[in-house]
Parts: structure tokens; C-alpha cells; sequence
């Protein structure tokens, strides 16, 4: 009941400038690019790639979570929201990544060069 | 810390008035519509990601299609620009989150104030996405497509991207734009480029120093560079000189690159116009004192989650565009 009057306006600056953090350095490692993590693989995807994503979804969690206040719901909602989105989605890159793979390596390997 | 209150005792649940997950109706839905809209979206994203991998061995390096500043001509300033859109957008999300936060206070005055600047981050981010678009339609420094239907660009000694019109020569053919006015029925045609594929080739057997540079990353995940001798081949199959993007053509590599870039984008970019009208509106009811009436500023809220929805599809489409 409470939480409706209390202001939330410090919290709020402090993720604006923890998102403001992350964007800057997610710039800086773009334009750097440096080769130790762009020219080193994790599970088949380079290091950079690896903290950019990462970085993603930690600015994503803090957008839904303090912007959107889904920390002052209910478990329900929370759960309701974040599962099927996270199930959805990770199942659909699954399918669709290793689907364009498969579809690069026959382009690649196999008698057919080109296709539009 | 629940703000819930279930009016429902234990026989009238199905009754109706109780709220099961703490949240309003109207903010339910809103969440519900956000969760099938970041569905849409990830479809694209990952239709982009299949697209990508598909092509992985020659897709266009970001880096190099997005190195536009305004007042900065000429230099070369990748991400720069749209990490300022990315700060406009996340500034914009903070103040609609503080017109949230006056709502919960009842203060007419800052929720205005708060959504008027929100509203204006939102033209702003318009605004940029437009100009980002012509600098991408527009193109730089124009390529060649060969009847294979791969690209071909043009860099010098040292890798530097050449332009076609710093080297093409400049051969007599008479050829004319056919306009609507001109034609002797509904005709007219796709803008004619600058130069012809002949002059393309003629004027790079002028300019030794100038290479082709195909779409295919070597190890070091740059763009191979031909020998002259190579070149010279390859050129040979030239079709046509591309110029800028459209759906069907771009000079930066990859067709599929342009189609999504202006797809993704511009699904977006709609997604902000949509949400700066809905702002509009709500920003004239807060003036009007529709809500000091109503008792509660809930529907600032309701819009607030959606305009931080676009901003969160913001994030990923900065990442997966312009970063990975």
C-alpha cells in the first residue's frame, strides 16, 4: 500500500547512470574492439560478442525491473511476464541459429554456391 | 509493499473485482501486450540472426555502414551517433519513469513537466532514426553488383574505402532519365546511377592503385582485398553500379542487411511514433486535470510501461545492429 507515496527518485537517477555506465562501455569495446576477446571464441561465439550480450541483458533486467517497476509486483505477474518470454525466445534462437548454420555450412560445402 | 487490494472474500472469487496478480486491469493488459510485442520483435531479431548466419563469411561489418555524425563530414565516427540516440532514448525512459514517480504524489505540475521532456527525447530519437536512414539510403561510397550477385567495392593501397566518383572516368554516352513526363505512356524508371558500369571499369584501369575488396572476412575478420590481377577479373563481371540502399540493392554488402535494417529499425522508429502520440495525448489529459479528478495518475503509468518497452527493444536492436 505504501510504496505508491514513497519517492523513488534516487533509485531512479542511480539506474540512469548504471545504463549510462553500461552504454558507454559497451561504445568503447565497439569501437576498440580489442582482439583479445574479438579474436577469442566461447562456445563458438567471440569473447566480445559474449560481453555485449551479457551487458544486454543486465541494461534489460534494470529497464524492466526499476523503470518498469517489476520489482514492486506480485510473483505472479513477475513469473507470468518473464518465463514465457525467456522460454520463448531462447527456444526460438535455438531453432533459428542453428538452422542458418546448417543452411551456411550446405552453401559452404556442398554443390550449391549461391542462392538468392 | 504490495499495493494489492482484493476486494474478493473466499466465495466471490470468480465474482469479479479482485485482482489475482496485484495489478489493475488496464496495467495487466498492458504487460500482456508487451510480452506478444517482445515476441514480435524477437522474431525479427532472430530472423535477422538466422539471415546472418546463413551469410556469416560475408555479412556487412556495421562498423563501417554506420559512420555518420551531423556537422562531421567526411569523418569517419562509427557508433558515435547512435550511442547518442541510445543515451536520448534511456533519458527519456528516466523521465517518463519521474512523471510516474510525481503521479504516485499527485503533483500536477512535475507530472507535466516530466512528460513534456519525455515526449521531446521521443521526437529527438525520431528525428536521428530519420537522418540515420538517409545517410543509409544515400550510401557513401557506391559498389558494384556482378552477375553473380555478389558486391564489389573499391579501396586503395593501404584498405581506405574508395569512392566510385573519385576514380570513374567520365565517358560520352547519351543517356537520358526516363520521367513520367517523358513517357508516352505510365512509365518511368529507377534513378539511373551516377555512372555507368563501363565507365566504373574504364576508369579503374586508369587507377592502378585502386583494388576490389569483396564481401568474404578473411581470419583477422576483415574484408579480403584482391590483387589488381583479380580485380581486373572480377570487374569484368560487373552488371551494375549500386549506389546507396534500397530492398532490392545495397552497397554495403549483404541485400538482407539493408531488408532488415529497415525493417527492424523501422518497426521501431513506429513503435516511438506510435508511443509519443499516445504521450501527446496523455500529456494534454494530465493538463486538462483529467486525472487530479480521477484521483490516480495509473493511466501515466500504463503509458510509461510501454514507453520503456520501446525503449527496451532499443537495447537489443543497438546490440544486435550496431555492436555484435
Amino acid at each position: 500500500m505504501s510504496h505508491a507515496h514513497v519517492s523513488n527518485t534516487k533509485r531512479i537517477w542511480t539506474v540512469f547512470g548504471l545504463l549510462s555506465l553500461i552504454t558507454t562501455v559497451e561504445v568503447a569495446f565497439g569501437i576498440i574492439r580489442p582482439d583479445a576477446l574479438y579474436m577469442h571464441n566461447f562456445l563458438t561465439m567471440n569473447l566480445l560478442n559474449w560481453l555485449f550480450i551479457i551487458l544486454t541483458l543486465v541494461k534489460a533486467y534494470y529497464i524492466v525491473w526499476a523503470f518498469m517497476h517489476m520489482e514492486g509486483e506480485k510473483k505472479a505477474l513477475r513469473n507470468a511476464v518473464v518465463f514465457p518470454l525467456i522460454f520463448l525466445v531462447c527456444y526460438l534462437l535455438f531453432i533459428l541459429l542453428t538452422e542458418g548454420d546448417y543452411v551456411f555450412e550446405v552453401f559452404k560445402n556442398s554443390t550449391i554456391k549461391w542462392n538468392f | 509493499m504490495e499495493a494489492t487490494v482484493t476486494t474478493a472474500n473466499s466465495e466471490k472469487t470468480w465474482g469479479g473485482g479482485n485482482e489475482p496478480m496485484g495489478a489493475s486491469y488496464g496495467k495487466l493488459m498492458m504487460w500482456f501486450f508487451i510480452v506478444s510485442d517482445a515476441l514480435t520483435f524477437s522474431g525479427f531479431l532472430a530472423a535477422y540472426g538466422f539471415s546472418r548466419f546463413k551469410f556469416i563469411e560475408t555479412w556487412p561489418l556495421a562498423d563501417e555502414v554506420f559512420t555518420h555524425f551531423p556537422f562531421l563530414h567526411g569523418v569517419s565516427a562509427p557508433m558515435y551517433y547512435v550511442a547518442l540516440m541510445t543515451f536520448i532514448l534511456i533519458f527519456s525512459s528516466v523521465t517518463m519513469v519521474l512523471a510516474v514517480d510525481a503521479g504516485h504524489q499527485m503533483k500536477k505540475d512535475k507530472v507535466a513537466l516530466y512528460m513534456f521532456l519525455t515526449i521531446i527525447g521521443g521526437l529527438i530519437f525520431v528525428g536521428s532514426q530519420a537522418w540515420e536512414w538517409k545517410n543509409f539510403i544515400k550510401g557513401e561510397y557506391g559498389a558494384i553488383e556482378t552477375t553473380g550477385g555478389s558486391l564489389l567495392q573499391f579501396v586503395d593501397k593501404e584498405g581506405h574505402r574508395v569512392a566510385l566518383e573519385d576514380f570513374a572516368a567520365k565517358l560520352p554516352v547519351e543517356r537520358e532519365q526516363l520521367t513520367r513526363a517523358k513517357g508516352k505512356w505510365f512509365m518511368d524508371e529507377a534513378a539511373i546511377p551516377t555512372y555507368t558500369v563501363a565507365e566504373v571499369q574504364a576508369g579503374f584501369k586508369a587507377h592502378p592503385d585502386v583494388l576490389v575488396r569483396i564481401e568474404t572476412l578473411n581470419k583477422n575478420k576483415e574484408k579480403i582485398v584482391l590483387s589488381r590481377e583479380e580485380s581486373l577479373v572480377r570487374l569484368g563481371q560487373a552488371k551494375m553500379v549500386i549506389e546507396g540502399a534500397n530492398l532490392t540493392h545495397n552497397e554495403y554488402g549483404s541485400k538482407l542487411f539493408a531488408d532488415f535494417f529497415f525493417f527492424i529499425t523501422g518497426f521501431h522508429g513506429f513503435h516511438v511514433f506510435s508511443g509519443i502520440v499516445i504521450n501527446i495525448i496523455i500529456f494534454f489529459n494530465v493538463l486538462l486535470g483529467t486525472y487530479e479528478k480521477r484521483g490516480s495518475y495509473e493511466m501515466v503509468e500504463k503509458v510509461g510501461l510501454y514507453w520503456h518497452f520501446v525503449d527496451l527493444v532499443w537495447v537489443f536492436v543497438f546490440t544486435f545492429f550496431y555492436l555484435v
